[in-house]
């Protein structure tokens, strides 16, 4: 254990250690600013050209109690010298504004042993007994186990600039970080100019100050100092989270309304979007209920351009009626789910992967619609897009899974150049043939021309009722059956244009590892790291999910075992009461068992966090032995 | 009504549509029901204004109500129980230009739909809603629904529902944002039509409670009223309905009543022994939704386009050079 603070300042610089990755957290109450400290420092090192993915550490509350271990609140960064997919293992720095939010972490696991421990120091002299002796307590623990623990004088350096250390003790660890990882000042300073652009000079210049502080003392009193390799960018990136991006790609999708209900962790999308679709001509609008949403998502889209509607789970669950309408109207509609922990209301701002099976097969009677999935921040935005694309191409609802990992999490990618033909062509008002039938059904492709109202000798009832082609009411079983194979149709056709996936790794092997939606990073460095010790083993991951593409089944068939991976449950044949006849499996693992008569094995996990590279690692190590 | 010129002109150079023009299929309501006295002013008030068919939209829930746009040579959507109002909302939001028209019943607007009845009201937008009221479940065969008079034996109440009725009127003057509220019996076409005409005049969400006769599971809840002129009271005013010297012959229960008067209208359907008749409450001046909300920018490519990069480069990190 060495004892970090130096009695006397000493000028710079001082060696850095040179490292190819560090994962920070910085955790703190709610309300105290570690988000945003946590964010920014994401973005500066973006800015410079590392490799950056940042989750957030949100508690269930706005206001929970203050220094609690469930309270915690704050920001994990990973920073590396290469492309960063996933928030990886545990982390080799935290900074904790109190020892209750960092014992949180502590009992979560989620620290390297032996990493280094920036500590708020003040509540060491609390006036509060017991708390200073909580304090203590964490302190004296973290010696013991080997952390390298750094008590902080935040309060007491943020006092000699500012009033209330509440508001400005993040800018100054945010100082402290950028000391410590060798990173710019100035790229920091136009860091803050950014994100208090909308507030006053002073403010902005109160930050800055704070941040200089924290970089001085840093660099005067810590002994501590890294360098990681930084690959400065040669092409404009943009660094959002998957929300923003999400909200990004409804604006670049050619879609007019969005209709939503606010459900967490979903809604941030909205929010982003309400404040920037009217630029373009868009409106947001918060119905009543989520049923309202997708009812009046249909009603514009049945009337114009294709609508989008975004939600979270319990939300989908309450729209699947308006679902199974659309589906059998043949209305073009694009429905978001960024999954949470459920089922119920769950684990609202925790992250899983439990809505695939829903989603492909919610609603009621036979509805086909078809289900991608995004697999990372900008997979958001393009997804967004060729789902508006499907569901008006296909006249049918398209229904796009993120989740709570991809939501808030934040990774630099490069900018998207704008093309027209990601928009919707203009609505059509001109008049159809006297004898145009509504559903005209292709006998092929089982697709429509749709009409819109305004269109003169177009006039039809659509209706929900199953119908013949004129849209009449289907009175007998023949009329109906010919309805429901042309909606099944549709998917077949859209099947036929999917490629099948790609393979990560050797064409055939020990292990194909199966994956969809946000864990495709963890996955994909899991696989990595084990064919670095010559296993031969592979990984696939899934953005279409229904309809599957064709080949899936033959690219599996050339590995000894196939394991899906993905963050839901799935019962554990560990487990005494569990065997081949009872066991649950998990989502995906269902699917493609049912789809491809494969014998497939699956692991899901339901945690709190998003599922870890070394996670997937120690999981497949298990399967190859 | 004043209207534009083009209008005008347009409508000089277009054919004449006849009410034939406005009928879609042959209505398979049961003999009697008042919903086909409803089809028939609502094709007569097309046709009086001469709405050009493809610029009108019936939406509708489920019942027996919600047949009615099959029953229209229009456009129609007939989509969910309960959900007409929110499928209407996202028409007319990025549709100003069409005619929007609702029809639903009791069961579909004030139970299973009542949570969007209430939001529209106070969203305002422009369209007429029709509450065909049989106080019965017709469709599903005989069930009591909220309206039904207490006592009504139905397949769910047996011995009698146990409830007081839902007062529609009542809760409808109690929400905010209030701007068209209207009540008018299926068996008097004369008001049937001046109602529906008035509620598709005024700009903003128009709600006409219709009280609709059901010969098959409420045979006997209106006939009383039919026989009785004196137990409906007829709301006049020059900015409300007229009675023609016809109808004032046999309607002789009728008093003023100015619809902009939300106190007094309040007070008639808080208190009325009979049953009031004709526009209750009228706001010309309460904004629509669809006008507030309306962006500013018009949807080009181009906008996109300069709109997509303004927000991208919020968010853009540059090459250092």
């Amino acid at each position: 254990m060495s004892v970090a603070i130096k009695k006397q300042a000493t000028p710079v610089s001082k060696p850095a250690h040179e490292i190819d990755e560090h994962i920070v957290e910085i955790l703190s109450d709610s309300g105290e600013g570690a988000q945003k400290c946590g964010q920014s420092f994401g973005a500066i090192s973006a800015r410079l050209g590392y490799g950056i993915w940042t989750v957030e550490i949100i508690p269930a509350e706005i206001q929970p109690p203050a220094r609690s271990v469930d309270g915690a609140s704050g920001n994990r960064i990973r920073v590396a010298s290469r492309r960063i997919t996933n928030g990886g293992d545990k982390a080799d720095l935290a900074v904790a504004f109190n020892e209750q939010v960092l014992r949180g972490r502590l009992n979560a696991n989620e620290l390297k042993p032996g990493s280094i421990i920036l500590l708020e120091d003040k509540w060491r002299h609390d006036d509060d007994p017991s708390i200073a002796a909580s304090y203590v307590a964490v302190y004296d623990e973290l010696l013991e186990r080997g952390f390298d623990a750094i008590e902080i004088p935040m309060e007491t350096e943020c006092l000699k600039i500012v009033n209330d250390p509440r508001k400005g003790k993040n800018m100054f660890v945010l100082g402290l970080l950028c000391s410590i990882y060798s990173l710019e000042v100035e790229a920091a300073h136009e860091q803050i100019r950014f994100i208090f652009g909308k507030k006053s000079e002073q403010i902005i210049i109160a930050n800055q100050r704070l941040l200089d502080a924290g970089y001085q003392w840093a660099e005067d009193n810590l002994d501590i100092k890294f360098k990681i390799q930084a690959t400065p960018p040669v092409e404009p990136s943009i660094v959002v989270n998957g929300n923003t991006s999400i909200a990004l790609g409804v604006m670049a999708s050619g879609m007019e309304v969005c209709a939503m209900y606010p459900i967490t962790p979903a809604t941030s999308a909205s929010h982003y979007l309400s404040d920037v679709f009217e630029k373009v001509g868009g409106v947001v609008h918060q119905a009543e209920d989520e049923i309202a949403a997708a009812a009046f998502a249909v009603g514009s889209s049945y009337a114009g351009k294709c609508a989008v509607t975004i939600t979270s789970g319990p939300g989908y669950s309450l729209k699947q009626e308006v679902i199974g309408l659309a589906v059998m109207a043949e209305v073009p509609l694009v429905v978001i789910d960024v999954q949470r922990g459920g089922p119920s209301t769950g684990q609202p701002t925790k992250p899983e992967q439990g809505d695939l099976l829903t989603a492909c097969f919610g609603s009621h009677g036979d509805a086909p619609k078809v289900v991608m999935a995004a697999s990372d921040i900008e997979d958001c935005f393009y997804s967004v897009i060729t789902a508006r694309r499907i569901a008006e191409a296909f006249n049918t609802v398209v229904v796009l899974l993120s989740d709570a990992n991809l939501a808030t999490a934040q990774q630099p990618f490069p900018r998207p150049e704008f093309c027209e033909e990601w928009l919707a062509a203009p609505i059509d008002q001109s008049p159809v043939d006297e004898d145009y039938l509504p559903y005209d059904w292709n006998a092929r492709s089982g697709q429509r021309r749709r009409v819109i109202p305004g269109q003169p000798n177009g006039m039809h009832t659509l209706t929900g009722l199953a119908h013949d082609r004129n849209s009449g009411v289907a009175y007998n079983l023949k009329t109906n059956k010919e309805g429901i194979r042309n909606r099944s149709l549709k998917l077949a056709a859209l099947q036929k244009t999917i490629k099948p996936p790609t393979v990560l790794g050797d064409d055939e092997g020990e292990l194909l590892v199966v994956g969809w939606g946000s864990t495709r990073g963890s996955i994909e460095e899991a696989v990595q790291r084990i064919r670095a010790d010559g296993h031969k083993v592979s990984s696939m991951h899934l953005k279409i999910l229904q309809p599957l593409a064709s080949g899936i089944r033959e690219i599996m068939q050339r590995f000894d075992k196939v394991l899906v991976v993905e963050n839901n449950w799935a019962d554990s044949m560990d487990d005494e009461l569990i065997d081949e006849d009872n066991r649950r499996y998990s989502n995906l693992g269902w699917l493609l068992r049912a789809r491809c008569l494969v014998d497939i094995d699956c692991w899901g996990e339901v945690g709190e966090q998003p599922i870890k590279p070394g996670t997937v690692e120690r999981v497949i190590r298990e399967r190859l032995n | 009504m004043t209207a534009r010129a083009t209008e005008i002109l347009r409508r000089a150079g277009a054919e004449q549509h006849s009410l034939e023009d406005y009928a879609g299929c042959v209505p398979r309501w049961c003999t009697g029901c008042g919903d086909n006295a409803i089809l028939a002013a609502v094709q007569k008030v097309c046709r009086e204004e001469q709405l050009p068919l493809e610029k009108i939209v019936f939406v509708s829930g489920i019942g027996c109500s919600s047949r009615f746009p099959h029953y229209m040579g229009t456009y129609g959507f007939h989509g969910l129980h309960g959900r007409a109002l929110p499928v209407a909302e996202g028409i007319k939001m990025r549709r100003p230009d069409l005619h929007v028209f609702v029809n639903t019943g009791d069961g579909d607007c004030c139970s299973i739909g009542a949570a969007h009845w209430v939001h529209a009201t106070r969203y305002n937008m422009n369209m007429t809603v029709m509450m065909h009221d049989n106080n019965i479940y017709g469709l599903t065969k005989n069930q009591a629904s909220p309206t039904s008079p207490m006592g009504t034996r139905s397949n769910t109440t047996p011995r009698g529902s146990v409830l007081e009725p839902f007062d529609p009127l009542q809760a409808t003057l109690g929400f905010s944002n209030l701007s068209f509220v209207a009540q008018v019996p299926d068996w008097i076409p004369e008001l049937l039509f001046q109602v529906i005409h008035e509620a598709h005049k005024h700009r903003g969400f128009s709600f006409i409670r219709i009280l609709q006769r059901c010969p098959e599971f409420q045979a006997n809840r209106w006939e009383p009223c039919m026989q009785d002129p004196a137990s409906v009271r007829i709301l006049t005013h020059e900015n409300g309905v007229k009675l023609s010297p016809t109808l004032a012959r046999a309607y002789k229960n009728n008093q003023e009543h100015d619809p902009s008067d939300l106190v007094e209208a309040r007070r008639i359907v808080g208190t009325s022994e009979e049953i009031p008749v004709g526009i209750i409450y009228r706001n010309p001046d309460v904004p629509c939704y669809e006008d507030m909300r309306k962006p500013d920018r018009l949807y080009t490519p181009d906008h996109v386009k300069s709109g997509l990069e303004e927000e991208l480069d919020k968010f853009t990190i540059w090459p250092r050079d």
